[in-house]
């Protein structure tokens, strides 16, 4: 019986590690979703969970770029997304015309993204001097600053929030954005922009002693992690109709370091189990009313006792690891087994 | 022309001198010790160096380039190196991946072609990663290229921490207290190895150390420092019965 897993466990690790693996589960998770949800397979309360489950995926594994790989600690997530989530509205409602809406949607997503990482390159300027808990600060400030700014902006509706949007998110749009999502941040972190990144958590100065440009690789960590932020924005006001800056807060901020340091920091897999226990536990722990949110931070407690690294801190699933990095110091090893018989 | 000179170097900390008009010059291949009691500036010099901090006064010139006001990287890509009197390596990275983020200045692929994994990024990391392990395999270390560096013993983490120096590929290497931590055999072996890789990689090196035996073993020529001021400079024999440096080591009343 043993034998009988691990025999599934090895052909899943060369399936999921084949060149082919990604495109294919892309095409396929597409095709699918593209099918579920023109065709009624899937009820719209399981599409709109599935919608929360990969908005959520796209702001943990951003945000883990900041606080799982680089090591520094940003509560200022929801800032970005809210940011997002206003200009792809502003975008949707005001700009566009209603008519070819559904073609421009991707632009709105992309200019929310691309507002919310112009304001996460002015938030890396502090990160160069100050870190650790002074820079936490400075997020949350930034948090702060961003929800009470668009509480006093009384074009976009102040406190009342903004709305009039269409219901443009849709099941394959939001696959696409979260495949996109984890497949860049992954790309990155497996570059040497990446294993910067690490370095800087690691040892700030002796990464910038071997040749790191840390200015650069925290530029590029703020932005890349801020652009998904505010793309998971838009794609969340696209799929409620309705945004007010209540629903960016701290809570929120709060809520996506919950999925990070559940599902593990410096772990793209980590961040993907992560972001879906937690949106569907809220969601069947829904009957419990208020209850709920005192169950949910009594987990992060015990979770912060007993496994302070989350599920799958520090370690990666194998399929999101390149070819390359899996098989280098294997294919060394070989190669220099091989090396003495030859001279033999 | 000296390959590194450094002129009337003063560096303040809010007050305290830690250097004071600190001159000093190294030619090409030459292997040089720093010496000096317990606070006496060595590790500053290092950091002035290297661009740690910045000199209050004073020019440092490599290759006749100035290095004073350039942050670390440009100093590490123009061709200085250092390890640390307390290891500093990544501890939570692989082996590899410590000697890989080395390589840093060296890849020249953009950000937005590490995001997609194309262009560059294909062909230059597939070399990176070529070289980090030949390099590995040069100090025997190839074998636990996929460990965490926290997991190596202490003398390998030594022996990776230099390693990894070596893969911003320096022409001058600065060694802060290389034999801190290890017992007469191995800084016996430790002697043996400088020389070695000074040799291999064509180094000219620097190194801070409080081993006498070790500094008075391989350095062709020390530099005693103390409050932040040179105190006597020449070959280790003459050093050894300068009245001035027993001073310093054992306080006037014994020195006489």
């Amino acid at each position: 019986m043993a034998d009988f897993y691990k025999n599934i466990l090895e052909r899943w690790q060369n399936i999921s590690t084949h060149r082919f693996f990604w495109p294919v589960f892309f095409a396929a998770g597409l095709a699918f979703s593209i099918v579920a949800s023109a065709f009624d397979i899937l009820d719209l309360y399981l599409q709109l969970i599935l919608i929360y489950v990969g908005i959520n995926i796209i702001l943990t594994v951003s945000l883990n770029l900041v606080n799982g790989y680089m090591g520094e600690f940003s509560i200022g997530h929801a800032g970005f997304m809210a940011i997002g989530a206003y200009t792809a509205s502003l975008l949707t409602v005001n700009v566009f015309p209603a008519g070819a809406l559904n073609y421009l949607f991707p632009l709105a997503i992309i200019a929310g993204g691309v507002a919310a990482s112009v304001i996460g390159l002015i938030v890396a300027i502090p990160s160069f001097k100050t870190r650790g808990d002074y820079l936490a600060i400075v997020t949350l400030a930034f948090g702060m600053i961003v929800k009470s700014g668009l509480e006093n902006i009384e074009v976009i509706g102040g406190p009342r929030g903004f709305l009039g949007m269409s219901k443009l998110t849709t099941l394959p749009w939001v696959f696409f954005w979260t495949v996109l999502s984890v497949w860049i941040i992954r790309n990155l972190v497996y570059s040497k922009f990446g294993r910067g990144v690490l370095s800087i958590r690691e040892d700030e100065i002796a990464s910038d002693l071997m040749s790191v440009n840390t200015r650069q690789v925290k530029i590029i960590a703020f932005v890349v992690s801020s652009f998904f932020a505010g793309v998971a924005g838009g794609l969340f006001a696209h799929a409620l109709q309705f945004i007010n800056p209540r629903m960016f807060d701290i809570i929120k901020s709060t809520d996506i370091l919950i999925m990070v340091y559940l599902g593990g920091i410096a772990s793209i897999a980590g961040s993907i189990i992560g972001a879906v226990i937690y949106t569907i536990l809220l969601e069947i722990l829904r009957p419990l009313g208020i209850w709920r949110m005192v169950l949910m931070p009594l987990m992060l407690v015990l979770l912060m006792i007993y496994r302070p690294r989350g599920i799958m801190g520090m370690r990666e699933a194998r399929f999101f690891v390149p070819l390359r990095d899996l098989l280098a110091a294997k294919l060394w090893k070989q190669k220099n087994k091989e090396a003495p018989d030859a001279s033999a | 022309m000296p390959l590194l000179e450094m002129k009337n170097i003063t560096h303040r900390f809010e007050g305290l001198c830690a250097v004071a008009n600190f001159n000093f010059q190294l030619t090409q291949g030459e292997l040089v010790g720093i010496i000096g009691p317990n606070g006496a500036g060595k590790t500053t010099v290092f950091n002035l160096i290297t661009g740690v901090y910045r000199a209050t006064e004073g020019s440092i010139f490599f290759n006749g380039d100035e290095l004073v006001g350039k942050t670390p990287h440009q100093i590490t890509k123009m061709g200085v190196a250092r390890t640390f009197q307390n290891i500093r390596l990544f501890k939570e990275l692989t082996v590899l991946d410590n000697v890989r983020t080395a390589y840093f200045g060296e890849a020249t692929y953009s950000p937005l072609e590490a995001l997609l994994h194309m262009g560059r990024y294909r062909r230059e990391e597939t070399k990176i990663t070529e070289r980090a392990l030949e390099l590995l395999s040069v100090f025997q270390l190839d074998n636990a290229a996929s460990e965490l560096a926290k997991n190596l013993p202490y003398g390998l983490q030594r022996k990776l921490e230099i390693a990894r120096a070596l893969a911003t590929n320096p022409q001058l290497l600065l060694l802060d207290e290389p034999a801190a931590g290890m017992n007469p055999n191995e800084i016996k072996q430790l002697m043996d190895f400088i020389g070695w890789i000074r040799k291999t990689f064509r180094l000219t090196i620097i190194l801070i150390e409080h081993q006498m035996r070790l500094v008075m073993g391989i350095c062709e020529r020390l530099v005693v420092l103390d409050f932040g001021a040179t105190i006597a400079q020449g070959l280790p024999a003459e050093i050894k019965s300068n009245p001035k440096v027993l001073e310093a080591y054992l306080g006037e009343e014994a020195a006489k």
